[in-house]
């Protein structure tokens, strides 16, 4: 290998890297804050990067009706809900929260997809289609449940997967999509060239982090999310609705979940069903921070991404055992860790 | 013979009647439910049981189906001298991948067994030999005395004799001391203070759902004749999963409930929902995930609860009218120093939360902990107990150190401990939940356990646990769910429990905390009749009225120091430990 593959290399295994980072921010954040494993991260990356492929195609996509579809249960469930308990104060400012962006989304897409839009017009069709279903998903599944053992709630998420993959299927079918780069090609820059895909994928993924931090950081509903994921109870007695914040957390990771689908969709070949391999990505990136810290998650994600590029330059056929087998000394190491402490546990 | 006898034989008589009078296809979905139960009760076990849970499972049956393609067709074995190497194969591989994670538990067993999963099944299409993703084909059929199972229906027959015996040895396994240390394994801190070795025993409940999952790989692969990775993947590992959950983790049969209702679902969902919808595939999957959303939703412990109530109920576990004695520990004389504390420290940073206490207890009496809340009473007791290691000092049980021991090395020398926020199995009886506290006296391992061998030691095991709740007054209990005592009796169960550990040293870690009156007054008698039996007692406490008119001798420890120490009459009077709880003048 010459320094020219080195580093054409190095540029896709950040690339792709900082995708998979992206994802293990959402899954760290849903876990963080509603103990959910996040399995159905990598179906949002894939529904908004088939979305995108199929409005620059100048047609409507499948979500659309999968948004329709899942507003209108929600909406009906919420209602059945609202009147089985006898409490309809919420009622009103919930059905608008969950009625008025799904409408408004479809209605646009609806509108604007036969025109060829263009791409930032259709990018944010993307975020507007795909970033409800993260709060639906949680108002219709995850609120009813949080008080159940973390186990269940995980095979919740694994069934959530495989409705996201199944309305996947109808809504794409099963041939792979690729989306149009937004700017082809390299940047020369003497020593090497940079293609235009690794800085659009660097500018967007830093300034999401950026803003993430800033929201985590700076502002009071981005404390509060922090407060509940350092300990629910807590937060609940200073007053924070924690369910709320369950909400707001699904919201972020859906919308984090287009964004990375939107970055990833000129990259590769993306199939209904790749989203379980790039959520499992992403987890290997948290699991290697200890499920703990978001940046050394994001440097997580960035090794696996390396790791990967490398393993299918050398390695082609076992570049999945390979990142998987990454996890090996992580548990090694935290299983050493245990033992030393060998502190509380509980139940 | 009992109802629930009579209707097992007759489930099994069913069972291996069906390919007599069933088509076909109903066989061969038969087989299936059989082969996919048999994974499945390893996984009731791992998850309903030890509170574990694997994405794994389906990689384990690839193991045990390559590995005996290998041997047969390529090595020319036959697949009975295949069965035990594949099987070990597979057990050896969950030994090293079960020492790895299960230590960790949680989200970490999980990603990890994940990730196992993932890379075996690429390994499998991948590594030279294996045939890439079209696999090994022409394996032989299973051929045991002359008799080639090639037909269907017997292998039908073989797969449920396989699954029957699975059953009974894993019942069998579940009502016995082994079992009853695996259903304690969610609660990690109670079950070490029991001696249960929990890591070991997590491995070794991981490696027998690997071996169940490598029987069933083994059974499959001799079964449709061809190995290739695509039953292997982390689908079929999440499929058994759904399945379990579908049955209920929280009993055996829930293993083959939810084979079958999976089995069924699936197949009505491909044949009903084309006609719906007029689209073949698409929608299934879709269809299934909300099916299973909606199960979860409305029943967190799956199916097996309604089918158990129309089933005729197990008799539950009761003690016999007489047993042998189990061993009994060497007793020091009265009134000779048990437990010894020399100048223990304990520094959480900056703070000292036990500074410099000294004390002992001697043998035969009840010593009193006391002092206000935050003195570092509780710290106090998790030294004692090798819940924490301590900073600085000595402890001594009968002149050893037990400093730096671990709850399980202190448990086993003798010293049993109840818990302040009450630690029992709700879901076991009360002579189960008493029975654990005997763990440490008998060895009866997992395959005495599984094959019935254990029977003299465990009479021996729940006479003594009936004994001890009798001698509490708990005894017309002991077939109750302990998840139903009151809170006082639950306390009382704890010390029942302890005392069947036959401890040298009994340490109460608030007992009275929560009761009401006349649990108090209730609890209190019994600690003296302990007492004048001949059990050592120290208790930590803070509630001054229960603990004056018990205790033989107090400590009193405030801001992590030691303040008083005598008869309570004594230490009633002293002027610090006055203002220490009734607070200074110069406040």
């Amino acid at each position: 290998m010459n320094a020219t593959i080195a580093l054409i290399l190095l540029q896709d295994g950040l690339t792709s890297g900082l995708i998979y980072g992206l994802l293990a921010l959402s899954i760290l954040l849903v876990f963080l804050v509603t103990r959910v494993l996040w399995v159905p991260a990598g179906d949002f990356l894939v529904l908004g990067a088939l979305t995108l492929a199929v409005l620059r195609q100048g047609e409507v996509p499948g979500t659309v009706w999968i948004l329709a579809g899942l507003a209108a249960v929600t909406a009906i469930v919420e209602t059945w809900r609202a009147w089985r308990a006898g409490d309809w104060r919420g009622w009103p400012r919930l059905i608008a929260l969950v009625v008025v962006p799904s409408a408004a989304a479809v209605l646009a897409t609806l509108w604007l997809a036969p025109q060829n839009a263009p791409v930032p017009v259709a990018i944010l069709l993307v975020l507007a289609l795909v970033t409800p279903i993260g709060f639906l998903t949680y108002r219709l599944v995850f609120r009813p449940m949080v008080d159940q053992p973390t186990l269940t709630l995980m095979f919740v998420a694994v069934a959530v997967h495989y409705v996201l993959t199944g309305l996947g299927l109808t809504a794409f079918g099963s041939e792979s999509f690729r989306s149009p780069p937004f700017l082809p090609g390299r940047l020369d820059v003497g020593f090497t060239r940079l293609s235009y895909q690794l800085l659009i994928v660097l500018a967007v993924s830093a300034a999401l982090m950026a803003a993430l931090g800033l929201f985590f950081g700076r502002t009071l509903w981005g404390k509060a999310l922090r407060a509940t994921a350092m300990q629910r109870f807590g937060a609940r007695l200073v007053g924070i609705r924690t369910e709320s914040m369950g909400a707001l957390a699904f919201t972020i990771a859906a919308l984090i979940g287009a964004v990375s689908g939107v970055l990833i969709g000129p990259m590769t070949a993306l199939y209904y069903d790749s989203g379980f391999l790039v959520s499992l990505k992403g987890f290997v990136g948290t699991v290697m921070a200890g499920m703990a810290s978001f940046p050394l998650s994001v440097l997580g994600a960035l090794l696996v991404g390396l790791v990967e590029t490398g393993a299918s330059f050398y390695a082609s056929p076992f570049k999945e055992a390979i990142v998987f087998g990454l996890l090996v000394p992580f548990l090694l190491w935290r299983s050493a860790v245990q033992i030393r402490t060998r502190g509380k546990g509980h139940e | 013979m009992s109802a629930r006898r009579l209707f097992l034989a007759g489930l099994v008589l069913a069972l291996a009647l069906a390919p007599l009078v069933l088509p076909p296809q109903f066989v061969t979905a038969l087989t299936y439910i059989g082969l996919n139960g048999l994974v499945c009760i390893g996984l009731v076990l791992l998850t309903g049981v030890a509170g574990m849970t694997s994405f794994g499972q389906a990689a384990f049956c690839g193991v045990a189906a390559y590995a005996t393609a290998l041997l047969t067709v390529g090595q020319g074995w036959s697949p009975l001298a295949s069965l035990p190497v594949s099987v070990a194969a597979t057990a050896l591989v969950a030994l090293a991948l079960g020492a790895l994670t299960v230590r960790l538990a949680g989200h970490y067993l999980v990603l990890g067994t994940l990730a196992w999963g993932m890379a075996v099944f690429f390994l499998f299409g991948n590594l030279p030999g294996l045939g890439g993703f079209n696999g090994i084909t022409g394996l032989p059929a299973i051929a045991i005395g002359g008799v080639a199972f090639t037909d269907p229906r017997l292998v039908h027959v073989l797969v449920w004799a396989a699954v029957a015996l699975a059953m009974a040895m894993a019942s069998n396994l579940l009502d016995s001391r082994v079992g009853r240390a695996m259903r304690s394994l969610p609660a990690e801190i109670m079950a070490e203070s029991l001696g249960v070795p929990t890591a070991r025993l997590r491995v070794a409940v991981f490696c027998i759902a690997a071996i169940l999952a490598a029987v069933a790989g083994w059974l499959q692969a001799h079964y449709v004749r061809v190995v290739n990775p695509s039953p292997f993947g982390v689908n079929a590992s999440v499929d058994y999963l759904f399945m379990v959950v579908i049955g209920g983790t929280g009993q055996l049969g829930g293993a083959l409930l939810g084979s079958a209702v999976f089995e069924a679902i699936r197949t009505a969902l491909r044949d009903v929902l084309p006609h719906l919808f007029g689209r073949s595939g698409s929608y299934e999957m879709a269809a299934f995930g909300i099916l299973v959303v909606l199960l979860l939703n409305t029943t967190g412990g799956g199916m097996m609860p309604y089918l158990s109530r129309i089933l005729p109920k197990p008799a539950p576990v009761r003690a016999p009218g007489s047993a042998g004695p189990l061993p009994r520990r060497e007793r020091a004389q009265p009134g000779q120093a048990l437990l010894e504390v020399r100048g223990a420290v304990k520094r959480f940073g900056g703070l000292v939360a036990v500074n410099e206490v000294s004390f002992e207890i001697r043998t035969g009496e009840i010593l009193g902990l006391i002092g206000p809340n935050g003195a570092g009473k509780s710290t106090l007791f998790d030294l004692l107990t090798g819940v924490q290691p301590a900073t600085a000092g000595e402890i001594r049980l009968e002149g050893r150190r037990i400093d730096g021991a671990s709850p399980r090395a202190i448990a086993g020398a003798g010293v049993a401990r109840t818990f302040q926020h009450v630690l029992l199995r709700p879901e076991m009886s009360v002579l189960e939940n008493a029975a654990l506290g005997a763990h440490g006296r008998g060895e009866a391992g997992i395959l005495r356990s599984a094959l019935r061998l254990d029977r003299a030691e465990e009479a021996r095991i729940l006479f003594e646990a009936q004994r001890q709740l009798d001698r509490v007054g708990l005894g017309e209990f002991a077939a109750q769910a302990a998840g139903h005592l009151a809170l006082g009796q639950q306390r009382i169960l704890e010390i029942a429990r302890a005392l069947a550990s036959d401890p040298k040293l009994l340490l109460l870690d608030e007992p009275a905390a929560g009761l009401r009156h006349h649990e108090k007054a209730r609890l209190s008698a019994l600690l003296r009749e302990l007492r004048d039996e001949g059990v050592t007692i120290l208790l930590v406490e803070h509630d001054m009225d229960f603990v004056m008119n018990l205790v033989d001798r107090l400590v009193v420890v405030d801001f992590g120091t030691k303040i008083a120490e005598g008869t309570p009459a004594s230490v009633r009077g002293d002027p610090r430990v006055i203002e220490a709880y009734l607070g200074g003048a110069e406040a």
